[in-house]
Protein backbone atom coordinates (compact mmCIF):
# COMPACT_ATOMS: atom_id res chain seq x y z
CA UNK A 1 0.00 0.00 0.00
CA UNK A 2 1.66 3.33 -0.59
CA UNK A 3 -0.11 7.05 -0.24
CA UNK A 4 -1.07 9.18 -2.74
CA UNK A 5 -1.86 12.90 -2.62
CA UNK A 6 -5.16 14.17 -4.37
CA UNK A 7 -4.39 17.51 -4.98
CA UNK A 8 -7.89 19.68 -6.90
CA UNK A 9 -7.33 22.40 -8.58
CA UNK A 10 -10.77 24.03 -10.24
CA UNK A 11 -11.09 26.65 -12.86
CA UNK A 12 -13.90 28.46 -11.01
CA UNK A 13 -12.48 28.39 -7.43
CA UNK A 14 -15.39 30.42 -6.06
CA UNK A 15 -18.81 29.44 -7.50
CA UNK A 16 -20.79 32.21 -7.78
CA UNK A 17 -24.52 31.83 -8.11
CA UNK A 18 -25.14 28.70 -6.29
CA UNK A 19 -28.68 28.23 -4.53
CA UNK A 20 -28.14 27.03 -1.64
CA UNK A 21 -29.76 23.67 -2.91
CA UNK A 22 -27.33 23.14 -5.21
CA UNK A 23 -24.52 24.26 -2.91
CA UNK A 24 -26.35 20.70 -0.88
CA UNK A 25 -25.87 18.68 -3.79
CA UNK A 26 -22.54 19.63 -4.36
CA UNK A 27 -21.23 19.24 -0.83
CA UNK A 28 -23.03 15.37 -1.07
CA UNK A 29 -20.91 14.70 -4.36
CA UNK A 30 -18.32 15.59 -2.12
CA UNK A 31 -19.30 13.60 0.69
CA UNK A 32 -20.69 10.69 -0.80
CA UNK A 33 -17.34 10.36 -2.75
CA UNK A 34 -14.83 10.67 0.53
CA UNK A 35 -16.91 8.57 1.81
CA UNK A 36 -16.72 5.87 -0.59
CA UNK A 37 -13.14 5.79 -0.69
CA UNK A 38 -13.70 5.06 3.46
CA UNK A 39 -15.70 2.64 3.00
CA UNK A 40 -12.81 0.92 0.84
CA UNK A 41 -10.71 1.41 3.54
CA UNK A 42 -8.65 3.27 1.19
CA UNK A 43 -9.21 7.06 3.08
CA UNK A 44 -5.75 7.98 5.00
CA UNK A 45 -6.79 11.95 5.47
CA UNK A 46 -10.11 13.43 4.40
CA UNK A 47 -7.67 16.87 4.00
CA UNK A 48 -9.17 20.24 3.88
CA UNK A 49 -10.00 23.07 1.37
CA UNK A 50 -7.57 25.37 1.20
CA UNK A 51 -8.16 29.58 1.92
CA UNK A 52 -8.61 31.64 -1.43
CA UNK A 53 -5.67 34.06 -0.47
CA UNK A 54 -2.18 33.40 0.55
CA UNK A 55 1.55 34.71 -0.84
CA UNK A 56 4.49 32.93 -3.05
CA UNK A 57 7.69 32.98 -1.64
CA UNK A 58 10.56 33.04 -4.61
CA UNK A 59 14.14 33.26 -4.43
CA UNK A 60 16.02 36.22 -3.17
CA UNK A 61 12.92 37.14 -1.26
CA UNK A 62 10.43 38.62 -3.30
CA UNK A 63 7.25 38.16 -2.06
CA UNK A 64 4.62 38.36 -4.29
CA UNK A 65 0.71 37.98 -3.23
CA UNK A 66 -0.96 35.00 -4.44
CA UNK A 67 -2.17 32.35 -5.75
CA UNK A 68 -4.02 34.06 -8.48
CA UNK A 69 -7.14 32.59 -7.91
CA UNK A 70 -7.88 33.94 -11.84
CA UNK A 71 -5.16 31.54 -13.25
CA UNK A 72 -5.89 27.93 -14.34
CA UNK A 73 -3.38 26.12 -11.71
CA UNK A 74 -5.46 27.23 -8.31
CA UNK A 75 -5.33 24.47 -5.72
CA UNK A 76 -8.84 24.38 -3.79
CA UNK A 77 -7.87 21.71 -1.51
CA UNK A 78 -6.27 17.94 -1.08
CA UNK A 79 -6.85 14.72 0.25
CA UNK A 80 -4.43 11.84 0.84
CA UNK A 81 -5.76 8.18 -0.03
CA UNK A 82 -3.68 4.73 -0.26
CA UNK A 83 -3.63 2.32 -2.63
CA UNK A 84 -1.86 -0.41 -4.38
CA UNK A 85 -1.09 0.64 -7.05
CA UNK A 86 -0.62 4.28 -9.14
CA UNK A 87 -3.71 3.17 -11.42
CA UNK A 88 -5.73 2.17 -8.56
CA UNK A 89 -5.07 5.57 -7.11
CA UNK A 90 -6.27 7.58 -10.45
CA UNK A 91 -9.29 4.69 -10.26
CA UNK A 92 -10.40 5.69 -7.18
CA UNK A 93 -10.13 9.57 -8.04
CA UNK A 94 -12.39 9.79 -11.39
CA UNK A 95 -15.36 10.06 -8.92
CA UNK A 96 -14.23 13.27 -8.06
CA UNK A 97 -16.83 15.73 -8.14
CA UNK A 98 -14.53 18.54 -8.78
CA UNK A 99 -14.47 16.57 -12.58
CA UNK A 100 -17.88 17.58 -13.23
CA UNK A 101 -17.71 21.07 -12.35
CA UNK A 102 -14.41 22.24 -14.83
CA UNK A 103 -11.61 21.26 -12.42
CA UNK A 104 -9.14 18.53 -12.31
CA UNK A 105 -7.60 16.24 -10.09
CA UNK A 106 -3.79 15.75 -9.83
CA UNK A 107 -2.56 12.17 -8.74
CA UNK A 108 0.92 11.85 -6.59
CA UNK A 109 2.90 9.38 -5.37
CA UNK A 110 3.71 10.50 -1.42
CA UNK A 111 7.28 9.25 -1.00
CA UNK A 112 8.27 8.13 2.54
CA UNK A 113 11.55 9.14 3.62
CA UNK B 1 -38.34 -21.57 47.53
CA UNK B 2 -37.77 -18.10 48.17
CA UNK B 3 -33.92 -18.06 49.40
CA UNK B 4 -32.52 -20.09 46.47
CA UNK B 5 -34.14 -17.43 44.11
CA UNK B 6 -32.45 -14.58 46.39
CA UNK B 7 -29.17 -15.46 46.70
CA UNK B 8 -28.12 -15.68 43.04
CA UNK B 9 -29.44 -11.51 42.45
CA UNK B 10 -27.45 -10.78 45.60
CA UNK B 11 -24.08 -12.50 44.40
CA UNK B 12 -23.96 -10.57 41.17
CA UNK B 13 -24.67 -7.27 42.44
CA UNK B 14 -22.88 -7.44 46.00
CA UNK B 15 -20.14 -9.46 44.97
CA UNK B 16 -18.68 -6.61 43.06
CA UNK B 17 -19.28 -3.91 45.44
CA UNK B 18 -18.03 -5.65 48.31
CA UNK B 19 -14.70 -6.61 46.11
CA UNK B 20 -14.67 -2.94 44.55
CA UNK B 21 -14.23 -0.95 48.24
CA UNK B 22 -12.02 -4.00 49.53
CA UNK B 23 -9.91 -3.95 46.74
CA UNK B 24 -9.42 -0.18 46.82
CA UNK B 25 -8.73 -0.79 50.41
CA UNK B 26 -6.52 -3.65 49.82
CA UNK B 27 -4.62 -2.09 47.00
CA UNK B 28 -4.77 -3.98 43.35
CA UNK B 29 -1.99 -6.40 44.18
CA UNK B 30 -4.26 -8.09 46.99
CA UNK B 31 -7.22 -8.39 44.70
CA UNK B 32 -7.57 -11.91 45.34
CA UNK B 33 -8.03 -11.43 48.99
CA UNK B 34 -11.16 -9.33 48.46
CA UNK B 35 -12.71 -12.03 45.72
CA UNK B 36 -12.06 -14.46 48.28
CA UNK B 37 -13.42 -12.67 50.96
CA UNK B 38 -16.34 -11.83 49.02
CA UNK B 39 -16.60 -15.79 48.23
CA UNK B 40 -15.79 -16.63 51.58
CA UNK B 41 -19.28 -14.08 52.44
CA UNK B 42 -21.72 -15.45 50.31
CA UNK B 43 -20.34 -19.05 50.73
CA UNK B 44 -21.50 -18.57 54.83
CA UNK B 45 -25.04 -16.75 53.10
CA UNK B 46 -26.19 -20.23 51.53
CA UNK B 47 -24.79 -22.17 54.26
CA UNK B 48 -26.78 -20.14 57.36
CA UNK B 49 -29.33 -18.94 55.34
CA UNK B 50 -30.04 -22.58 54.69
CA UNK B 51 -30.62 -23.58 58.07
CA UNK B 52 -31.58 -20.51 59.86
CA UNK B 53 -33.92 -18.43 57.00
CA UNK B 54 -33.46 -15.72 55.65
CA UNK B 55 -32.15 -12.63 58.13
CA UNK B 56 -34.41 -9.30 57.81
CA UNK B 57 -31.80 -7.48 55.43
CA UNK B 58 -29.72 -9.77 53.38
CA UNK B 59 -27.60 -6.72 52.51
CA UNK B 60 -26.37 -5.85 55.61
CA UNK B 61 -25.75 -8.98 56.74
CA UNK B 62 -23.47 -9.37 53.94
CA UNK B 63 -21.90 -6.18 54.12
CA UNK B 64 -21.46 -6.88 58.28
CA UNK B 65 -20.19 -10.67 57.64
CA UNK B 66 -17.74 -9.19 54.34
CA UNK B 67 -16.51 -6.10 56.88
CA UNK B 68 -15.82 -8.36 59.93
CA UNK B 69 -13.55 -11.21 57.38
CA UNK B 70 -11.77 -8.40 55.49
CA UNK B 71 -10.70 -6.63 59.57
CA UNK B 72 -9.71 -10.15 60.07
CA UNK B 73 -7.82 -10.37 57.49
CA UNK B 74 -5.91 -7.07 57.71
CA UNK B 75 -5.34 -8.09 61.22
CA UNK B 76 -3.57 -11.07 60.65
CA UNK B 77 -1.09 -9.57 57.38
CA UNK B 78 1.36 -7.60 56.62
CA UNK B 79 -0.69 -5.03 54.81
CA UNK B 80 -2.34 -3.93 57.94
CA UNK B 81 0.68 -2.10 59.17
CA UNK B 82 1.84 -0.17 55.64
CA UNK B 83 -1.39 0.71 54.18
CA UNK B 84 -4.32 0.84 56.92
CA UNK B 85 -2.44 1.89 59.21
CA UNK B 86 -2.78 5.96 57.91
CA UNK B 87 -6.44 5.56 57.77
CA UNK B 88 -6.20 4.58 61.74
CA UNK B 89 -4.31 8.08 62.47
CA UNK B 90 -7.27 9.81 60.37
CA UNK B 91 -9.52 7.89 62.54
CA UNK B 92 -10.53 8.33 65.94
CA UNK B 93 -7.73 7.66 68.76
CA UNK B 94 -9.39 5.22 70.64
CA UNK B 95 -10.35 2.93 68.05
CA UNK B 96 -7.90 0.08 67.00
CA UNK B 97 -10.47 -1.06 64.08
CA UNK B 98 -10.72 0.42 60.96
CA UNK B 99 -14.18 1.47 59.34
CA UNK B 100 -14.68 -0.47 55.81
CA UNK B 101 -16.89 2.26 54.47
CA UNK B 102 -19.52 0.33 52.29
CA UNK B 103 -21.85 3.21 52.28
CA UNK B 104 -23.53 4.39 48.43
CA UNK B 105 -21.10 7.10 47.44
CA UNK B 106 -17.52 5.01 48.66
CA UNK B 107 -19.50 1.78 46.79
CA UNK B 108 -19.54 4.13 43.86
CA UNK B 109 -16.38 5.35 44.08
CA UNK B 110 -14.71 2.18 43.90
CA UNK B 111 -16.20 0.51 41.26
CA UNK B 112 -15.42 3.40 38.76
CA UNK B 113 -11.90 3.46 39.97
CA UNK B 114 -12.12 -0.64 39.35
CA UNK B 115 -13.42 0.15 36.24
CA UNK B 116 -10.13 2.40 35.07
CA UNK B 117 -8.20 -0.29 36.50
CA UNK B 118 -9.17 -2.95 34.11
CA UNK B 119 -10.30 -1.34 31.56
CA UNK B 120 -6.34 -0.74 30.89
CA UNK B 121 -4.26 -0.98 27.66
CA UNK B 122 -1.60 -2.99 29.16
CA UNK B 123 -4.18 -6.02 28.58
CA UNK B 124 -5.78 -7.17 26.11
CA UNK B 125 -9.41 -6.57 24.96
CA UNK B 126 -11.02 -10.13 25.97
CA UNK B 127 -9.00 -9.96 29.01
CA UNK B 128 -10.70 -6.43 29.56
CA UNK B 129 -13.73 -7.71 29.11
CA UNK B 130 -13.28 -11.21 30.88
CA UNK B 131 -11.57 -9.13 34.09
CA UNK B 132 -14.72 -6.64 33.47
CA UNK B 133 -17.47 -9.48 33.76
CA UNK B 134 -15.92 -11.48 36.40
CA UNK B 135 -14.77 -8.27 39.08
CA UNK B 136 -17.12 -5.16 37.79
CA UNK B 137 -20.02 -7.91 37.24
CA UNK B 138 -19.62 -10.61 39.48
CA UNK B 139 -20.39 -12.95 36.97
CA UNK B 140 -18.63 -16.95 37.67
CA UNK B 141 -16.34 -18.47 35.13
CA UNK B 142 -18.56 -20.58 33.85
CA UNK B 143 -20.87 -17.83 32.57
CA UNK B 144 -18.01 -16.09 31.03
CA UNK B 145 -17.12 -18.99 29.24
CA UNK B 146 -20.55 -19.75 27.98
CA UNK B 147 -20.44 -15.93 27.11
CA UNK B 148 -17.25 -16.44 24.78
CA UNK B 149 -18.17 -19.35 24.00
CA UNK B 150 -14.78 -20.91 25.50
CA UNK B 151 -14.05 -23.30 28.38
CA UNK B 152 -13.50 -22.90 32.09
CA UNK B 153 -9.54 -23.38 31.82
CA UNK B 154 -8.75 -21.17 28.97
CA UNK B 155 -11.15 -17.99 31.14
CA UNK B 156 -9.26 -19.16 34.70
CA UNK B 157 -5.77 -18.09 32.33
CA UNK B 158 -6.51 -15.57 30.81
CA UNK B 159 -7.85 -13.97 34.21
CA UNK B 160 -4.66 -15.30 36.06
CA UNK B 161 -2.24 -13.60 33.61
CA UNK B 162 -4.07 -10.46 33.32
CA UNK B 163 -4.34 -9.67 37.08
CA UNK B 164 -0.83 -10.87 36.62
CA UNK B 165 0.08 -8.10 34.00
CA UNK B 166 -1.79 -5.19 35.74
CA UNK B 167 0.26 -6.09 38.76
CA UNK B 168 3.67 -5.68 37.24
CA UNK B 169 2.18 -2.99 35.51
CA UNK B 170 1.34 -1.29 38.78
CA UNK B 171 -2.12 -0.19 38.29
CA UNK B 172 -3.82 1.81 41.36
CA UNK B 173 -7.43 1.43 42.05
CA UNK B 174 -8.08 5.28 41.52
CA UNK B 175 -9.17 7.75 39.46
CA UNK B 176 -6.81 9.34 36.27
CA UNK B 177 -5.67 12.62 36.59
CA UNK B 178 -7.80 15.06 35.43
CA UNK B 179 -5.68 16.34 32.09
CA UNK B 180 -5.86 11.57 31.21
CA UNK B 181 -9.20 11.20 32.26
CA UNK B 182 -10.10 11.64 28.62
CA UNK B 183 -7.91 9.04 27.53
CA UNK B 184 -8.06 6.34 29.67
CA UNK B 185 -11.98 6.95 29.34
CA UNK B 186 -11.30 5.33 25.73
CA UNK B 187 -10.27 1.93 26.89
CA UNK B 188 -13.45 1.78 28.84
CA UNK B 189 -15.39 3.04 26.48
CA UNK B 190 -14.47 0.85 24.59
CA UNK B 191 -14.27 -2.29 26.64
CA UNK B 192 -18.04 -1.83 27.49
CA UNK B 193 -18.92 -1.75 24.09
CA UNK B 194 -17.37 -4.66 23.15
CA UNK B 195 -19.25 -6.21 26.38
CA UNK B 196 -22.31 -4.90 24.78
CA UNK B 197 -21.56 -6.35 21.60
CA UNK B 198 -20.71 -9.56 23.08
CA UNK B 199 -24.30 -9.70 24.83
CA UNK B 200 -26.22 -8.18 21.62
CA UNK B 201 -24.40 -10.35 18.89
CA UNK B 202 -23.45 -13.54 20.62
CA UNK B 203 -23.88 -17.07 19.62
CA UNK B 204 -24.56 -18.59 23.17
CA UNK B 205 -27.88 -19.93 23.30
CA UNK B 206 -28.32 -18.11 26.72
CA UNK B 207 -30.74 -15.24 26.32
CA UNK B 208 -30.85 -14.46 30.19
CA UNK B 209 -26.88 -14.44 29.89
CA UNK B 210 -26.90 -12.00 26.85
CA UNK B 211 -29.51 -9.95 28.06
CA UNK B 212 -27.46 -9.63 31.54
CA UNK B 213 -24.54 -8.81 29.41
CA UNK B 214 -26.84 -5.90 27.58
CA UNK B 215 -27.80 -4.92 31.14
CA UNK B 216 -24.36 -4.74 32.78
CA UNK B 217 -22.80 -2.83 29.81
CA UNK B 218 -25.41 -0.19 30.45
CA UNK B 219 -25.78 -0.25 33.86
CA UNK B 220 -21.18 0.44 33.95
CA UNK B 221 -21.66 2.75 31.29
CA UNK B 222 -24.12 4.98 33.17
CA UNK B 223 -22.36 4.69 37.00
CA UNK B 224 -19.79 6.96 34.36
CA UNK B 225 -22.82 9.60 33.84
CA UNK B 226 -23.35 9.60 37.86
CA UNK B 227 -19.28 11.27 38.36
CA UNK B 228 -18.56 15.05 37.53
CA UNK B 229 -15.27 14.01 36.17
CA UNK B 230 -16.24 10.80 33.92
CA UNK B 231 -19.41 12.11 32.96
CA UNK B 232 -18.50 13.11 29.33
CA UNK B 233 -19.88 13.66 26.21
CA UNK B 234 -18.37 10.50 24.59
CA UNK B 235 -19.78 8.28 27.87
CA UNK B 236 -23.48 9.76 27.43
CA UNK B 237 -23.36 8.89 23.61
CA UNK B 238 -22.20 5.48 24.06
CA UNK B 239 -25.14 4.61 26.76
CA UNK B 240 -27.35 6.23 24.19
CA UNK B 241 -26.30 4.03 21.51
CA UNK B 242 -26.37 1.16 24.05
CA UNK B 243 -30.02 1.94 24.99
CA UNK B 244 -31.11 2.43 21.34
CA UNK B 245 -29.88 -1.13 20.50
CA UNK B 246 -31.21 -2.29 23.41
CA UNK B 247 -34.47 -1.19 22.76
CA UNK B 248 -35.15 -3.73 20.40
CA UNK B 249 -33.73 -6.98 22.32
CA UNK B 250 -37.29 -8.47 22.17
CA UNK B 251 -38.08 -7.87 18.62
CA UNK B 252 -35.13 -9.17 16.86
CA UNK B 253 -35.70 -13.02 18.48
CA UNK B 254 -38.70 -14.94 18.08
CA UNK B 255 -40.06 -17.88 20.14
CA UNK B 256 -37.69 -19.81 17.95
CA UNK B 257 -35.02 -18.54 18.75
CA UNK B 258 -34.12 -17.39 15.02
CA UNK B 259 -33.02 -13.79 14.40
CA UNK B 260 -35.75 -11.56 13.25
CA UNK B 261 -34.15 -8.60 10.83
CA UNK B 262 -35.47 -5.33 10.91
CA UNK B 263 -37.81 -4.78 8.32
CA UNK B 264 -39.50 -7.41 9.72
CA UNK B 265 -39.60 -6.78 13.44
CA UNK B 266 -42.54 -5.66 15.17
CA UNK B 267 -42.27 -2.23 16.43
CA UNK B 268 -44.92 -3.13 19.33
CA UNK B 269 -42.09 -4.99 21.00
CA UNK B 270 -39.60 -2.05 20.72
CA UNK B 271 -38.94 -0.99 24.05
CA UNK B 272 -40.18 2.41 24.16
CA UNK B 273 -38.62 3.79 27.82
CA UNK B 274 -35.86 2.44 26.37
CA UNK B 275 -36.01 4.43 23.13
CA UNK B 276 -36.88 7.70 24.95
CA UNK B 277 -33.71 6.97 27.06
CA UNK B 278 -31.57 6.82 24.26
CA UNK B 279 -33.02 9.93 22.98
CA UNK B 280 -32.22 11.87 26.95
CA UNK B 281 -28.71 10.33 26.66
CA UNK B 282 -28.32 11.88 22.77
CA UNK B 283 -29.20 14.91 24.03
CA UNK B 284 -26.79 15.47 26.99
CA UNK B 285 -24.05 13.80 24.46
CA UNK B 286 -24.35 17.39 22.57
CA UNK B 287 -23.00 19.24 24.80
CA UNK B 288 -19.07 20.61 24.10
CA UNK B 289 -16.98 19.62 21.19
CA UNK B 290 -16.82 16.04 21.03
CA UNK B 291 -17.68 13.90 18.02
CA UNK B 292 -16.87 10.61 18.73
CA UNK B 293 -17.38 7.64 16.95
CA UNK B 294 -20.05 6.92 19.75
CA UNK B 295 -22.17 10.20 19.05
CA UNK B 296 -22.23 8.85 15.21
CA UNK B 297 -23.54 5.53 15.83
CA UNK B 298 -26.00 6.96 18.48
CA UNK B 299 -27.40 9.26 16.13
CA UNK B 300 -27.77 6.41 13.62
CA UNK B 301 -29.51 4.54 16.16
CA UNK B 302 -31.49 6.97 16.69
CA UNK B 303 -32.94 7.12 13.16
CA UNK B 304 -33.17 3.53 12.94
CA UNK B 305 -36.17 3.97 15.92
CA UNK B 306 -38.35 5.56 13.03
CA UNK B 307 -39.13 2.05 10.84
CA UNK B 308 -40.84 4.23 8.06
CA UNK B 309 -38.65 4.62 4.80
CA UNK B 310 -38.36 8.46 4.43
CA UNK B 311 -35.38 9.53 1.78
CA UNK B 312 -34.30 11.75 4.22
CA UNK B 313 -34.20 9.26 7.04
CA UNK B 314 -31.77 7.50 4.69
CA UNK B 315 -29.83 10.07 3.27
CA UNK B 316 -29.12 11.34 7.12
CA UNK B 317 -27.93 7.59 7.65
CA UNK B 318 -25.85 7.61 4.74
CA UNK B 319 -23.82 11.05 5.89
CA UNK B 320 -23.20 9.88 9.34
CA UNK B 321 -21.78 6.41 7.72
CA UNK B 322 -19.61 8.72 5.53
CA UNK B 323 -18.25 10.26 8.49
CA UNK B 324 -17.84 7.41 10.82
CA UNK B 325 -15.69 5.46 8.27
CA UNK B 326 -13.65 8.34 7.81
CA UNK B 327 -13.24 8.58 11.82
CA UNK B 328 -12.82 4.77 12.21
CA UNK B 329 -12.87 2.13 9.05
CA UNK B 330 -14.99 -1.34 9.80
CA UNK B 331 -16.40 -3.64 7.21
CA UNK B 332 -19.60 -3.50 9.12
CA UNK B 333 -19.90 0.13 8.66
CA UNK B 334 -18.90 -0.20 5.28
CA UNK B 335 -21.47 -2.41 4.13
CA UNK B 336 -24.11 -0.31 6.25
CA UNK B 337 -22.90 3.08 4.25
CA UNK B 338 -23.96 1.27 1.60
CA UNK B 339 -27.10 -0.35 2.32
CA UNK B 340 -27.72 3.39 3.30
CA UNK B 341 -26.79 4.04 0.44
CA UNK B 342 -28.95 2.26 -1.96
CA UNK B 343 -32.08 3.75 0.39
CA UNK B 344 -30.77 7.57 -0.59
CA UNK B 345 -29.19 7.11 -4.05
CA UNK B 346 -30.54 4.20 -5.73
CA UNK B 347 -29.60 0.22 -6.09
CA UNK B 348 -27.99 1.07 -9.22
CA UNK B 349 -25.43 3.39 -7.89
CA UNK B 350 -25.19 1.36 -4.55
CA UNK B 351 -24.09 -2.04 -6.81
CA UNK B 352 -21.20 0.05 -8.01
CA UNK B 353 -20.12 1.11 -4.68
CA UNK B 354 -20.29 -2.60 -3.29
CA UNK B 355 -18.46 -4.20 -5.88
CA UNK B 356 -15.65 -1.57 -5.09
CA UNK B 357 -15.34 -3.02 -1.93
CA UNK B 358 -14.70 -6.67 -2.36
CA UNK B 359 -15.06 -8.09 1.09
CA UNK B 360 -15.46 -11.68 -0.40
CA UNK B 361 -14.88 -13.79 2.52
CA UNK B 362 -17.64 -11.68 4.57
CA UNK B 363 -21.03 -13.70 4.23
CA UNK B 364 -23.28 -10.38 4.96
CA UNK B 365 -21.24 -8.61 1.96
CA UNK B 366 -22.57 -11.41 -0.04
CA UNK B 367 -25.93 -11.10 1.69
CA UNK B 368 -25.99 -7.38 0.79
CA UNK B 369 -24.59 -7.89 -2.75
CA UNK B 370 -27.77 -10.48 -3.28
CA UNK B 371 -30.26 -7.72 -1.93
CA UNK B 372 -29.18 -5.02 -3.71
CA UNK B 373 -29.28 -7.40 -7.34
CA UNK B 374 -32.47 -8.51 -6.46
CA UNK B 375 -34.65 -7.91 -9.45
CA UNK B 376 -32.07 -6.63 -11.03
CA UNK B 377 -30.15 -9.41 -11.51
CA UNK B 378 -31.58 -12.14 -10.11
CA UNK B 379 -28.76 -15.13 -11.42
CA UNK B 380 -26.18 -12.78 -9.79
CA UNK B 381 -28.47 -12.23 -6.73
CA UNK B 382 -28.57 -16.09 -6.58
CA UNK B 383 -25.16 -16.79 -6.41
CA UNK B 384 -24.16 -14.15 -3.57
CA UNK B 385 -26.75 -16.07 -1.59
CA UNK B 386 -25.46 -19.24 -2.11
CA UNK B 387 -22.17 -17.24 -1.31
CA UNK B 388 -23.36 -16.21 1.75
CA UNK B 389 -24.64 -19.21 2.87
CA UNK B 390 -21.41 -21.39 2.24
CA UNK B 391 -19.69 -18.45 4.64
CA UNK B 392 -22.30 -17.88 7.47
CA UNK B 393 -21.04 -19.21 10.56
CA UNK B 394 -24.27 -19.73 13.11
CA UNK B 395 -27.26 -21.55 12.48
CA UNK B 396 -29.56 -18.49 12.75
CA UNK B 397 -28.00 -16.83 10.01
CA UNK B 398 -27.88 -19.93 7.94
CA UNK B 399 -31.51 -20.46 8.23
CA UNK B 400 -32.32 -16.61 7.09
CA UNK B 401 -30.14 -16.73 3.66
CA UNK B 402 -31.80 -20.85 3.40
CA UNK B 403 -35.02 -19.19 3.45
CA UNK B 404 -34.29 -16.59 0.96
CA UNK B 405 -32.73 -19.18 -1.61
CA UNK B 406 -35.58 -20.99 -1.40
CA UNK B 407 -38.32 -17.66 -2.28
CA UNK B 408 -36.42 -17.28 -5.34
CA UNK B 409 -36.87 -20.98 -6.32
Amino acid sequence: MKDFLLVFRSDNPVPLQLSPDEMQARLKLWMDWIGGIAAQNKLVDRGNRLSPTGKVLRKEKVVTDGPYTETKEFIGGYTIIKADSYDEAVELSKGCPILKFNGNVEVREILPM
Amino acid sequence: MQQQQLIPHLFRTEYQKIVAVLSKLFGFEHIEAAEDIASDTFLLATETWGIKGLPENPTAWLYTVSKNKAKDYLKHNNIFSQKIAQEIKRSSSEAHEIEIDLSKENILDSQLQMMFAICHPAISGEAQIGLSLRILCGFGIEEIADAFLSNKETINKRLFRAKEKLRTENVKIEFPKSTETKERLQSVLTTLYLLFNEGYYSQSQNTTLRKDLCFEAMRLTHLLTENEQTNQPSVNALLSLICFHASRFEARINQNGEIVLYEDQDTNLWNAELIKKGEYYLNRSSKGNELSKYHLEAAIAYWHTFKTDTKGKWENILQLYNKLLQIEYSPIAALNRTYALSKANGKEEAIIEAEKLKLDNNHLYHSLLADLYTNIDNNKALYHLQQALSLAKSKAEKTIISNKIAAFK
